[in-house]
């Protein structure tokens, strides 16, 4: 290399040698007072150390900052030629004395240099006629104190000087303070005198080459992070979902067409056996439309049954006894449950001609028009689970919860509290105990649909169907520690905790 | 469900156990009620806001959910019946009814504004302090839920011995109407009554069930004394105190049903503080058409169920002996019958939540205990199925996820504006489907598109490194006339790309991707873009989507008015297409 930058890098190669060796003897120094000892300028021997310190832990080089009184060109030159006065004195002829005008001319000083001498008592002058004076040596010997406190200031001797003697200096602008920004260096834990020597990169053309075959490359540093990489994500709470979707497919069940937000209030509620003055009926919790207000096709003659079961009973039941209007029925509601699919659902398997025993699921939003806080939000996706099949037991439905919730969450210790629903009769409340709070906390809701609801469908008298839902949003919280709903759900998401959020493991 | 509060140490020397905080927690578990809370009178007081707490106590108050269907739970005279019995500390009490002395006359008016009435004879009564209070308190929660909050159900009470029957259910013109109403000084009209009421924080709630009716329902004794102006208000006169010794309850209703529950809840809940037990005294109801009715008439229904079929709903083999004795503990006497294949199970007039034998069915599983049923795991085969537009909606989520796009997760409703006048549309050409009880104007409609939801996740997300990339596959609502509700959902892909640049060509990139994965990118008659307009988009830089034939969506550069409608301040690329149309 023959540029000047490729000279300045073969010097500088050369002071990290140097450098390295010097450490290698077991010294450790300061870049300032190295410099100053090799005599080059300290801003390489810095350059020179911070190349080094690039590399992995080769030389630890820790910053330090102190200030040092350093000549101006003036004091310089006393150093080498003696002070102002000094040379003022030895100018002047010993025996014979010079006249001042030739003193003028024997140093850019001498000015200043012949009052100083005269103030300091070294010469005389002796006026001979009215142009010019002659200068006579007053005394035999000097001692040029300046020259000498310079000499200490130069050698770094500070300490030699009184502060009047400094100020002095100072003010004869001999010397000034500078702040030096040097570093102390030491070997590093990975300390080699070789290392200036290896490379960074491989790159294609020492491949190509086969240059790379001579060459020694530096350790990659493993404590860097990686880059980050531009990548796609999916929402954590819609892995969630997907988890749980996989272990209902595992488990063989089919999923639901809930893509159905708008129902009506009769396979909401009615076809339920939800009585019409139940309280969930309220515009308190539920949303009703406006546009299209009601529903207006409905099978006809299950209605009719529906309606008889609701008001004077029949299958084994009292029914609720109240007048059931049709209006009530047909009123449209963003729905309040999937189960109003699952109602959709059962009554078209007791249309079929022969009854085929189903497990049935669906994840998917519902609504109601409750108070918000931190953990209700106007809209959730619910989780729902169901079985049809002849014969199933209050065992069978604990059984399944524990299958699916050991899939779901790990949890393999459950309670169930006996509750009330109006669609299900047993109802039980699941509980699983919480390790973290020490104690047993609700987890989801489930039950045998009741008969006045089943048998109205059509479904055969022996047929049982056991049911259970729960939330996604409340699990998928406590699994990721939120505490706010709106953080996981809606357009105030953080993108990223988005970006962020691991893997859905439901099992870890 | 509805919350009572208890007493602790009366309720356990009632009981006649002391349970330490968890065992009574326990016991409350498995009978199917939750110890909600544990608190003092004193914390509810200030909770409350209510004032002149200084008289109240630091006695310990358990506050017990109970079920919504359980009226007999709502005080503690009868939660702590059930629980004796179910402890097997007693056994279930009978109730009588004692033969008439009374009559209650309804007028046909009354049909115009609340027809149905019933009423009963508490005999010989002793209150104490703690019983009176959980009279009163029993029947606020009667109205506030067999009563639907008055409007179903209304009940008044009234000593006896200051009124004379027979006694009249009417329907007055509300200035006819003149009496002074409990707490009262002086007699108001009953329009006067409404006007005073409307700025009681207690009534004011009750008074639109007869506002605007040209009558209003009103009883009186037969010296025209006004006993009460349901469901509003009772007499003064009539009022009853800590030592009425004969109560007169009167029940007037919109429902019939719920009227007889009321009634028969009230009467087998506080007849046990009469001097014969358990016995209430009925009264003659004389209905419009001149019927006489006897009410209340607490009556056991018989429910016969099999024991085969009790042990199989459950999941239990158990003895017609254990079955018995099962249901003696949640209050049903029963008899064996059909050579003992089956219990003729009596169903108390407490037990209005029994409908069907399934809930009788509950009942012994809930004795036997929940936790003690064997788990079994059902033995039905079925196949695992995935709904066709979720399998095809995941598989183009992680398409658009692989292409570096992140996935939003957006509110299905939103406002009028957010569909309309921030997307620079009308409201009458969205085809909404509009709410009619909002509370919040963030509720007025089911978005019928994915875009405002994804821009007001850019909206929210400003401050993160750009360009921002999202996405969502989600449903909108579109009003539908072919459908049965008159709505259908539409399973949408809508992506947005913001950045310095709008970025065109990136959202392009991404609808040929997902036509090229949805293997309709192969042929220009299966898929192209055309130039449009369309108010949301910038002009010149909109194009629908056509694929199979069909306009499936949009893409384009977002107008800069729609860019600002929604708070950001750079360019944005967006897509929004139909998938349904590649099942």
């Amino acid at each position: 290399l023959v540029t000047t930058e490729g000279l300045a890098w073969t010097m500088a190669d050369s002071l990290s040698e140097q450098i390295l060796k010097t450490l290698a003897e077991g010294k450790k120094f300061n870049t300032y007072e190295y410099a100053s000892e090799l005599g080059v300028d300290h801003q390489l021997v810095v350059g020179a150390v911070k190349r080094l310190t690039s590399l992995e832990d080769v030389i630890q080089a820790k910053q330090e900052q102190f200030e040092r009184w350093h000549l101006l060109d003036e004091g310089n030159e006393i150093v080498e030629k003696g002070s102002h006065e000094a040379r003022v004195y030895y100018a002047v002829d010993i025996t014979n004395g010079t006249p001042k005008s030739l003193l003028l001319t024997s140093s850019p000083f001498a000015k200043i240099g012949i009052s100083k001498a005269l103030s300091a008592g070294w010469i005389k002058m002796e006026r001979i006629s009215s142009e010019d004076v002659i200068m006579y040596r007053k005394v035999s010997s000097i001692d040029d104190k300046i020259q000498k406190l310079l000499i200490e200031v130069k050698n770094g001797n500070i300490n030699a000087l009184s502060s009047d003697q400094l100020k002095e200096l100072k003010k004869r602008n001999l010397i000034e303070k500078i702040v030096i920004n040097s570093y102390m260096v030491q070997p590093g834990h990975e300390f080699s005198t070789t290392v200036s020597k290896l490379k960074a990169v491989l790159t294609a053309e020492m491949i190509q080459s086969g240059t790379w075959k001579s060459m020694k490359f530096k350790q990659c540093n493993f404590d860097a992070l990686g880059t980050p990489l531009n990548c796609g994500h999916f929402h954590p709470l819609m892995k969630v979902r997907s988890e749980i979707r996989q272990i209902f497919l595992e488990m063989g069940f089919e999923e639901m067409p809930t893509n159905n937000y708008i129902e009506s209030s009769f396979w909401n509620f009615d076809a339920l056996f939800q009585p019409q003055q139940h309280p969930a009926r309220d515009a308190h919790d539920t949303f009703f439309l406006k546009d299209p207000e009601l529903s207006t096709q409905f099978p006809l003659d299950y209605l009719k049954k529906v309606k008889a079961v609701h008001q004077t009973g029949g299958y084994g039941s009292i029914g609720y006894c109240y007048d059931w209007k049709l209006e009530e029925a047909q009123k449209n509601i963003l729905r309040t449950h999937t189960t109003a699919v699952s109602a959709r659902m059962l009554y078209k398997l007791g249309q079929q001609e022969q009854f085929t025993p189903v497990k049935y699921f669906s994840i998917d939003r519902v609504f109601r028009n409750e108070t918000l806080d931190a953990t209700h939000l106007a809209e959730f996706h619910q989780i729902e689970g169901l079985i049809a099949d002849y014969d199933l037991t209050l065992g069978d439905l604990m059984g399944v919860l524990h299958t699916f919730f050991s899939k779901a969450m790990g949890i393999t210790q459950l309670r169930f509290k006996p509750t009330y629903n109006p669609y299900t009769e047993p109802s039980m409340e699941v509980f699983s105990y919480h390790e973290g709070l020490k104690k047993w906390v609700e987890i989801g809701n489930s039950g045998v649909f009741r008969p006045e609801m089943l048998l109205p469908m059509g479904l055969p008298e022996n047929v049982s169907v056991i049911a259970w839902g729960l939330s996604l949003e409340r699990p998928t919280m406590i699994k990721y520690g939120l505490t706010n709903i709106r953080e996981l759900v809606g357009h105030k998401v953080n993108l990223e905790m988005v970006y962020n959020n691991p893997l859905c493991r439901l099992d870890k | 469900m509805p919350t009572i509060n208890i007493l602790k140490d009366a309720l356990f020397e009632a009981i006649g156990i002391s349970y330490t905080d968890e065992e009574f927690g326990e016991l409350c578990f498995d009978f199917g009620i939750e110890l909600d809370e544990i608190t003092s009178e004193k914390q509810i007081f200030v909770r409350e806001k209510k004032e002149k707490f200084d008289d109240t106590s630091d006695a310990v108050v358990y506050k017990i959910e109970v079920p919504a269907n359980r009226y007999d739970l709502l005080c503690m005279e009868g939660l702590v019946r059930s629980l004796k019995v179910f402890l097997r500390r007693m056994a279930a009490p009978q109730y009588f009814v004692l033969s008439s002395t009374q009559r209650l006359i309804i007028r046909s008016e009354t049909a115009q504004v609340r027809p149905f009435a019933l009423a009963a004879v508490l005999r010989n009564i002793t209150f104490t302090e703690a019983s009176y209070n959980n009279f009163i308190d029993l029947q606020d929660k009667l109205h506030l839920t067999v009563g639907r909050k008055r409007t179903l159900v209304a009940i008044g009470t009234h000593d006896l011995d200051t009124v004379e029957g027979p006694f009249t259910y009417e329907a007055l013109p509300p200035q006819q109407i003149k009496f002074k109403a409990l707490n009262q000084v002086k007699e108001y009209t009953g329009l006067e009554l409404m006007e005073l009421y409307s700025h009681d924080s207690h009534l004011k709630e009750y008074l639109p069930i007869i506002q605007g009716k040209s009558v209003y329902p009103v009883i009186f004794d037969r010296n025209r004394v006004v006993l009460s102006m349901p469901p509003i208000i009772n007499g003064d006169h009539s009022r009853i105190s800590l030592n009425t010794k004969n109560v007169f309850i009167d029940i007037t209703a919109t429902d019939l049903n719920k009227a007889k529950i009321a009634l028969d809840t009230l009467v087998t809940m506080f007849s046990q503080y009469c001097d014969k037990p358990f016995t209430c005294e009925c009264v003659e109801i004389e209905r419009p058409d001149g019927q006489v009715e006897i009410q209340p008439q607490l009556k056991y229904r018989e429910q016969v169920v099999s024991l085969q079929m009790i042990n199989q709903k459950i999941g239990i083999n158990e003895p017609a002996e254990n079955i018995q004795m099962f249901l003696s503990r949640m209050c049903f006497e029963s008899n064996l019958v059909d050579e003992g294949e089956s219990v003729k199970v009596t169903i108390p007039p407490t037990r209005a939540d029994i409908l069907h034998p399934c809930d009788i069915i509950e009942d012994v599983a809930i004795a036997f205990g929940f936790n003690n049923v064997h788990k079994t795991f059902p033995k039905t085969c079925t196949v695992g199925h995935q709904l066709p537009v979720n399998k095809l909606s995941d598989q183009i989520r992680l398409e658009v996820a692989l292409l570096g796009f992140t996935e939003a997760l957006t509110f299905a409703l939103c406002s009028c504006d957010d569909i309309s006048s921030r997307l620079r549309k009308k409201m009458n050409e969205t085809s909404a489907v509009q709410i009619a009880n909002p509370k919040t104007s963030e509720f007025q409609v089911a978005r019928t598109s994915l875009l405002p939801g994804l821009l007001k996740t850019i909206a929210a997300n400003k401050r993160m490194p750009i360009p921002l990339r999202i996405f969502e596959v989600a449903d909108v609502v579109l009003k539908d006339k072919h459908t049965d509700v008159g709505a259908q959902n539409q399973r949408r892909l809508c992506a947005v790309y913001y950045n310095k640049t709008p970025g065109f060509e990136v959202i392009h990139g991404l609808l040929d991707r997902v036509m090229q994965v949805l293997n309709v990118a192969n042929d220009k008659d299966f898929y192209y873009i055309k130039a449009t307009e369309d108010s949301t988009y910038f002009t010149g830089w909109c194009a629908e989507v056509y694929a199979l034939g069909k306009a499936i969506g949009k893409l384009g550069v977002i107008h800069p008015e729609v860019i600002t409608a929604f708070d950001l301040n750079m360019p944005a690329s967006a897509v929004e297409i139909d998938i349904e149309q590649f099942l």
